[in-house]
């Protein structure tokens, strides 16, 4: 055994509610865990509590015992455990402590007094092993958010600890750089039975590298067993949990619950759904995928996108937009892109690509050094980072009454925006940039704006944002999450290296991708051009479909 | 993400590619020269030439704004060394009697005085900039960690909270600008965004705390300053408490030693540009000292400006801009 929590019961100082309640459980050395639940329900303190940082850190009120490596967490404080514990947290920002790479690498095993020839051979064996050697003599400023994870991940596996304990380390990372974490951590997992523990929003991601699942609710581990027994339980009891595959599977009256796309794929098979010699996924906008996209709500989309006639009204333009820096490389190369009132893009791409630098560019925060940006009105541009709105001690000091009251915040003007939950701040800085009096802008563009929430927020925040495109804003988001660019997108911009490289409906780009597709086109092989699992179970339930999927 | 915050890069220079030791000692060379220097000739060498040096190693942009930076803080200087000053002989402007600080006269060697510590601050801040954008900072304080391990690796910290700090203060303002009404106007506001600011700061502050937490800090003190305790405790055994702090001295000694296994040093072997850069570290202080006690740089400003200007002084200059320049004659062996 190498983890054990015994009835663990833990308070934050001053809070009434406990974040861990009653928490038991066991990990034997080598298992691949992931811990479930939504967001506020423990899962990150369930971490720190295993590091050691709860209690010794955070202060509190601990009951119980934690047992890491046969150490008891209440006798041996976080510098202890942290020997036998690598920790990487959602921000790789914060865990970087070093100005160069190999200083980062080095500095757990300077830490324990590793000899000079230990801490050289280290750094060279986690830097071979995770593909960073060639970031060793970087400074940590300069790496991309997907390099600053990966060195930081090198950080906490430097001195081999028996177990990792990950918190959402992918929210930050493109579905490449993420697919490739996933990967190694199970290699890790595989070849030196590391110990993982991992919490996730997005299972669909990870739950096919899993042993077991762990589930909280309200601080309490309201399921425990393997991927399958986690699938059938939270179909039942909560819904919101269920990967898109297992969706789709019991919106179309399937079963089992698949774990991953190629068990889903096979399932397919053997009810006769799928074909043996499947073609693969097509690109182009067919026939049935327009067909079936009309059905679905998205001709509105693809007529914008494929009807679009160069003197229809916009609401922003960009002509051959260069972002080039004076001592670096360009960071967009002349972008065209036009969208008209009532469209809502999705701008995806790899971490580095240039979305966020083309959405500066859209609000003006940034000039062009080459191009023009045309714009019908104000564009109202929410960052990544909430919490850098919320700067008042009262959310009726943040934004107008109008403003709270159109996403849904009227009755929370007197609370402080830090005791906001994750959504809710998101939501907050949404009313900020919106702005209550005055003309609503032209343009609403959203940076990254699901880091970090669970998927019923996502889907709060998708329907919000496909009403304001109904109601004739222009709405723009950059997102890694190919299934919230599905939930509130009609049309999709792929970026690659500050060019755009793919521009058509969400239905033509998502569903025949590897990376930049989502679960349901994934297990339906792109067929009908369905991105959603409930278009996915139409078109399974539909007997015309059979044809197009097989 | 570009920023005006100066830290150090790692850049393809022969600079960059010396040791930190080095690379700080000649810094630390050329701080002496401009220090024992006083002729405005062989300090507005030197001054060219740590401006070849910066263009040299790829931060010539980062030292023209410091040079530019550098100018806006030499004016004050020669204008408070003007009228502060009560030497010199020639009076250019009598302001008449000044109450308790005697009569105003201003002097043109108040004024040239003045320009030449105008000029030694530029040099120092020139020299500054250089060595915080090509010397590696962890590098450097990794070799003050065998003396206090603690010390040495906040001061690390403290190098990379700079540009963290900096980033996420340009992140907050950035936030602030999306706004449709400026949220800083007024007092309140102004109190509002400071508090949120250094709120952000100690915030950052917590969870880098964590991050290093789990990388072993507190072991790393504890052990070292354990060690020193353990050390002074060990040589005069006294009683049953201190032999068991002396048993665990001697347990942990075998175990450090046992880490250290065959007590294999891996050295980093010296490079070409090491020895370059040392070399010039040497000839820069040896041609201050020689300037300085020859005459060849001799410079007076009061009574009246009394300057070395002959061949000897220009064979100085020539001799101080090759000595800094030529280390970055040789890039054989540069990463590019």
């Amino acid at each position: 055994m190498i983890l054990s929590f015994d009835q663990v019961t833990y308070h934050y100082p001053g809070s009434a509610k406990p974040a861990l309640d009653d928490v038991s459980f066991e990990l034997q050395e080598g298992e691949f865990c992931l811990l479930a639940g939504l967001s506020g329900h423990g899962k990150t303190t369930l971490l720190h509590a295993a590091c050691g940082l709860v209690p010794h850190f955070h202060g509190g009120t601990f009951a119980g015992t934690v047992s890491l490596a046969g150490l008891d967490t209440r006798e041996h404080g976080p510098a202890h455990l942290g020997g036998h514990a690598g920790v990487l947290f959602q921000d790789p920002e914060t865990q970087l402590v070093m100005s160069s790479v190999r200083a980062e690498l080095a500095l757990a095993l300077e830490s324990r007094d590793h000899s000079a020839a230990a801490v050289a051979r280290g750094v060279e064996e986690v830097a071979l092993a995770l593909g960073i050697d060639a970031l060793l003599d970087r400074s940590t400023h300069e790496l991309s958010g997907g390099e600053k994870q990966r060195v930081a991940l090198g950080a906490a596996l430097a001195g081999r600890p028996k177990v990792v304990l990950l918190d959402e380390p992918t929210s930050q990372l493109d579905p490449v750089a993420g697919d490739e974490l996933i990967g190694l951590l199970r290699r890790l997992n595989e070849e030196w039975e590391t110990t993982i523990v991992l919490a996730e929003h997005r299972l669909e991601r990870c739950l096919g590298a899993a042993d077991r699942v762990i589930s909280l609710e309200a601080g309490r581990v309201s399921h425990d067993g393997d991927p399958k027994s986690f699938l059938k339980w939270a179909a039942q009891h909560e819904p919101s949990l269920q990967t898109p595959g297992a969706k789709l599977f019991a919106l179309a009256g399937l079963k089992p619950a698949p774990v991953g796309v190629k068990q889903a794929r096979a399932t397919l098979r053997a009810h006769g759904l799928l074909g043996k010699d499947v073609d693969p996924p097509s690109v182009g906008p067919s026939a049935s995928v327009v067909e079936e996209a009309r059905r679905s709500g998205r001709v509105r989309g693809l007529r914008s996108v494929l009807g679009r006639k160069e003197d229809a009204p916009t609401a922003l333009r960009m002509k051959g937009v260069w972002h080039e820096l004076r001592d670096g490389p360009a960071i967009l190369r002349g972008v065209e892109l036009t969208v008209v009132p009532g469209e809502s893009v999705a701008l995806m791409g790899r971490n580095g690509a240039g979305k966020s630098t083309l959405l500066r560019h859209a609000a003006g925060l940034m000039e062009p050094t080459r191009g023009r940006v045309e714009r019908a009105g104000r564009v109202a541009l929410l960052l990544q980072n909430p919490g850098d709105y919320l700067i008042h001690e009262r959310v009726a000091e943040e934004a107008s009454v109008a403003a709270l009251a159109a996403v849904g915040l009227a009755g929370m003007a007197e609370r402080n925006p830090k005791d906001l939950s994750g959504g809710e701040r998101q939501r907050l800085a949404l009313a900020i940039v919106i702005g209550g009096a005055g003309e609503a802008p032209a343009v609403l563009a959203l940076d990254e704006p699901t880091r970090g929430m669970d998927r019923g927020a996502k889907a709060d925040l998708a329907r919000d944002l496909r009403r304001r495109a109904d109601e004739g804003q222009a709405v723009i988001v950059a997102t890694h999450d190919p299934e919230f660019a599905a939930a509130c997108a009609r049309r999709a911009v792929l970026l690659a290296d500050g060019r755009v490289i793919a521009d058509g409906s969400a239905a033509e780009l998502l569903a025949g991708g590897w990376y930049f597709a989502t679960e349901t086109a994934r297990i339906l092989g792109g067929a009908g051009g369905a991105l959603l699992p409930e278009e996915g179970a139409e078109l399974l339930r539909a007997p015309a479909a059979l044809e197009v999927v097989a | 993400m570009n920023t005006r915050l100066l830290f150090y890069r790692r850049l393809a220079s022969p600079l960059h590619a010396t040791r930190a030791g080095v690379g700080a000692t000649w810094a630390l060379a050329l701080t002496a020269a401009a220090l024992v220097l006083y002729n405005p000739l062989s300090l507005a060498a030197l001054a060219l030439a740590v401006l070849g040096a910066g263009a040299c190693a790829g931060v010539g942009r980062h030292l023209a704004g410091t040079l530019r930076t550098a100018m806006i803080v030499g004016l004050p200087i020669v204008a408070i060394n003007v009228l502060a000053s009560r030497e010199g002989l020639t009076v250019f402007a009598r302001l008449g009697d000044l109450g308790p600080f005697g009569q105003g006269n201003l002097t043109v060697e108040a004024v040239v005085y003045g320009a030449v510590i105008a000029l030694k601050v530029t040099l120092l801040m020139l020299i500054t900039t250089l060595a915080s954008l090509a010397v590696d900072p962890d590098e450097l304080l990794r070799g003050f960690r065998r003396l206090s391990f603690r010390s040495a690796l906040t001061a690390s910290l403290a190098t990379r909270m700079i540009p963290v700090l900096g980033a996420d203060a340009r992140r907050l303002a950035e936030a602030q600008r999306t706004r449709p009404e400026d949220p800083a106007r007024g007092v309140r506001g102004r109190v509002a965004l400071l508090s949120a600011i250094v709120g952000g700061s100690l915030e950052r502050a917590m969870e880098v705390a964590a991050t290093l937490e789990l990388r072993g800090f507190a072991v790393a003190a504890e052990g070292r300053s354990g060690a020193r305790r353990l050390r002074l405790w060990g040589s005069r055994p006294r009683g049953p408490g201190t032999r068991l702090l002396g048993s665990r001295a001697r347990r942990s000694r075998a175990q450090r030693s046992h880490a250290r296994g065959s007590g294999i040093r891996v050295g980093r072997p010296w490079s070409r540009h090491d020895f370059a850069f040392t070399c010039s570290a040497l000839a820069v202080l040896a041609l201050a000292l020689a300037g300085r006690l020859s005459g060849a740089a001799s410079f007076e400003a009061y009574p009246l400006v009394k300057m070395q200007v002959g061949a000897g002084t220009f064979v100085l200059c020539a001799a101080l801009v090759a000595a800094v320049l030529l280390p970055f004659a040789d890039r054989r062996g540069i990463d590019q």
